[in-house]
């Protein structure tokens, strides 16, 4: 029986059906990759790779010697042909590797990582937070000091409408998914393993299910609710624990992974392969929605024309879902680890663009719709005033920038925004959670 | 790279990138639907001069927001629905036979006076219809209680409460407060009264023809979500509770007099209602507190309009007194 889900949340048309149906299918080899140096959060790596060098499928190309960091390596056999710098799906440029891939690529051949314990593997591997986060995973692999992590989570839900690619990853290879539960959990000494799959996916938790068992992984299924992904809502639906204002989940004894960085977890371990591509949901107005094993550095309008290329009128092209991921102005950006998916909406699938500043009616849906029990607008009308002090006591800083808010305002407003730049007003001035 | 941005027009714009079905207009729209039934119903009961409060309580309403708009070098608003809410509200509080010129004055000062001033919708402190209302009834009050009505009045044996005329006009509640004050108790069963007053009243202002009629549209926007029961379910509770320890007939005191208009469309105006549950529950015991101690102590006949007016007033102070608590937080710091 499902659990109760969290309170607030929206429930979105979830548009997974275009693309849910699709099973992984490897997108070409594109002329030329653009490998970002950064593709996490954390610090920025160097290139250690020169023009007209060769480069192999797996080998590292940028690194940085700092904790929270994770690598890059060269997804492809290939040389490299320059190193410069080249605009990002976050709006940023960066330094990138672009290589020219070899004619004959071998997929199931990479240059195998090395480490002296599980964290240096990971580590070494480059694995990141694949649900958007990016976060370096390995950092999450040592247990922290003040904290007991009793209970692993990892994140199936994929909340966000449109996006299919964890669906599909939890129905091909569950066997991933859970081994790298397992690895997460024995690392933290935690005791429990917990996989929470929404309801509107049935039969990934079937999969996962089946694939557990013989192991300690337990699967929940979840209330379909948006934002049931985001990782404070996901440990209050599963453990009925709040995460403390301002504190890691491991206040509340838990720890989150989302599903698609366990089997990335798994396949450096026991196959010490280094994270080089991932599953990207390529959906909306394309001729052939489905979801691409992309290699990183793929140029956004590369993997579009590999679904098929446009269909129809086409409005926003978003990086990732179209809740939180930010909308492409060039689609002359690489697919990074992050990039979940590419969504193309049209008109009539897309938000009307407001250009007047829209007066709040006080209808009070944001709050209502506010997973985090915030008052957006409240916020948002103290945004606007410049009055940051009064934001913070509205706890801005508390804000998951779930979208909820900005969905179900009846007048449209910019409230995430209005919250974000209130955030950076607050950072500024060196207000912290 | 053969299709990028540069070549293809993309919209660039902040995320989420989908939106909710529900707008301003699509709301207020809800609210005119739910009206409507007992609009038209006043419509068929009362005739023409209903026929022409509605249409110039709704006409002027529009004109005088779009009016303001062109002086004001404002972007026009008139099609965001809140001005035909207004509108329409304000005529279902005024009688049938009110004169054409108060209606529409009453509807400009509504619109002007109760909105735009502030700046618009979103901005004013207080329900412009309320407002409208209010401004005719301490102008114009003596016009409107000595307008004709249709006599149910006359059967009734009010001897010691004065002429007939003073009372001409008069709404079943009004009698019952003139012959409770003369008689020291009821002269007529009210309980009798629940029949007319649920589905054909004739007394009374435009929106009391029909107390099913309004009930049903108020729950509608209530399973649509479009109001929050907490503030109708607050008003009416409170209302027949205090009616029942003041004495009188809790249902009677619910049903008649502008209780309903004013619990399920009045006093659940977003802009003018608080904004957190907690605080939009004591908002509506409030209402319905100030109403009841209004209809049994007041010197006016009017507490419906004025203890909504009231809560209005008191709507920010609510919001800042019941702010939720955060998820996170063990309790509100300060």
């Amino acid at each position: 029986m499902p659990r109760d889900a969290f309170r607030g949340g929206i429930h979105p048309p979830d548009m997974k059906h275009l693309s849910a149906g699709r099973p992984i299918e490897r997108a070409a080899v594109p002329e030329r990759l653009v490998v970002p140096a950064i593709q996490h959060i954390g610090a920025c790596c160097e290139p250690t790779v020169d023009p007209g060098q060769r480069v192999k499928r797996g080998q590292a190309i940028a690194l940085v010697d700092a904790f929270v960091s994770a690598p890059v390596h060269s997804p492809v056999d290939g040389v490299v042909e320059e190193i410069s710098e080249h605009l990002t799906a976050a709006g940023l440029r960066v330094p990138c590797v672009t290589i020219i891939p070899d004619a004959e690529q071998d997929f199931d051949r990479w240059e195998p990582v090395e480490g002296s314990d599980l964290a240096a593997i990971v580590r070494a591997a480059g694995v990141v937070g694949l649900g958007g986060a990016t976060f370096p995973s390995a950092v999450k692999l040592v247990p922290p000091k003040e904290f007991t992590v009793t209970t692993v989570i990892l994140n199936g839900c994929e909340c966000e409408p449109y996006l299919t690619c964890d669906h599909r990853l939890m129905l091909e290879a569950p066997d991933r998914v859970v081994r790298g539960g397992v690895i997460i959990r024995e690392s933290l000494g935690a005791e429990r393993l917990v996989i929470g799959i929404e309801s509107n996916k049935k039969d990934a938790a079937e999969a996962v299910r089946e694939a557990a068992q013989g192991t300690e992984a337990e699967v929940v299924v979840l209330p379909t609710k948006y934002p049931q992904g985001a990782e404070k809502q996901l440990i209050w639906a599963i453990l009925r624990k709040e995460v403390p204002h301002g504190k890691l989940p491991a206040a509340a004894g838990a720890l989150v992974h989302n599903v698609g960085t366990a089997a990335a977890i798994a396949d450096a371990v026991d196959v010490r392969k280094p994270l080089m591509e991932r599953v990207v949901t390529v959906t909306g107005r394309v001729a052939k929605p489905g979801n691409y094993r992309v290699l990183l550095g793929t140029l956004v309008s590369d993997l579009i024309e590999m679904a098929g290329g446009f269909s129809g009128e086409v409005e926003r092209v978003i990086a990732g879902g179209p809740m939180t991921g930010p909308v492409l102005g060039s689609l002359d950006v690489p697919v990074t680890k992050g990039m979940s998916g590419v969504v193309v909406l049209g008109p009539g699938d897309a938000a009307k663009p407001v250009d007047e500043d829209q007066p709040c009616i006080r209808c009070g849906r944001c709050s209502e719709a506010c997973p985090m029990f915030l008052q957006p607008f409240a916020i948002g009308t103290y945004a606007n005033a410049r009055l940051w002090d009064r934001t913070e006591q509205f706890h801005a800083l508390d804000c998951i920038e779930c979208g909820a808010c900005a969905y179900v305002c009846p007048t449209s407003r910019p409230l995430v925004q209005l919250i974000r730049i209130a955030k950076a007003e607050l950072a500024a001035k060196g207000v912290r959670p | 790279m053969s299709d990028t941005g540069q070549e293809r027009r993309l919209v660039v714009a902040v995320p989420p990138h989908i939106h909710g079905p529900e707008s301003c207009r699509s709301i207020m729209l809800w609210v005119v639907g739910a009206l409507a039934p007992a609009a038209a119903w006043s419509m068929v009961q009362m005739g023409t001069p209903a026929v022409v409060t509605y249409a110039v309580c709704i006409g002027t309403a529009l004109a005088s927001e779009a009016a303001w708009n062109a002086l004001a070098k404002r972007p026009q608003t008139i099609t965001d629905g809140s001005a035909l809410v207004t509108g329409l509200l304000l005529a279902m509080s005024l009688p049938p036979l009110t004169p054409w010129w108060i209606s529409a004055v009453g509807a400009a000062v509504a619109i002007v006076l109760g909105k735009m001033v502030f700046g618009g919708l979103g901005w004013n402190l207080f329900n412009p219809a309320l407002v409208g209302r209010a401004f005719v009834l301490l102008s114009w009050g003596g016009v409107l209680s000595k307008l004709p009505s249709k006599g149910w009045y006359r059967t009734i044996d009010v001897a010691g409460s004065g002429s007939l005329d003073a009372i001409s006009g008069a709404t079943r509640l009004a009698i019952a407060a003139a012959v409770r004050m003369a008689k020291g108790g009821y002269g007529f069963d009210l309980a009798a009264q629940y029949r007319p007053l649920l589905l054909r009243n004739l007394e009374g202002s435009l929106g009391e023809v029909s107390a099913a009629l309004l009930i049903a549209g108020g729950l509608v926007l209530i399973w649509k979500r479009i109001i929050d029961w907490r503030i109708p379910v607050g008003y009416v509770g409170a209302m027949a509770l205090l009616s029942w320890g003041f004495g009188s007939d809790p249902i009677f005191n619910v049903l008649a007099g502008g209780v309903l208009l004013g619990a399920f469309f009045m006093a659940t105006d977003y802009v003018s209602s608080p904004m957190t549950r907690n605080a939009r529950l004591v908002y509506g015991i409030g209402c319905g507190v100030f109403n009841a101690v209004g209809r049994f102590f007041g010197s006016m006949p009017e507490s419906t309009t004025f203890a909504i007016l009231f809560m209005n007033g008191l709507a920010p102070l609510l919001d800042r007194i019941f702010v939720p608590r955060t998820f996170g937080w063990v309790k509100r710091d300060g």
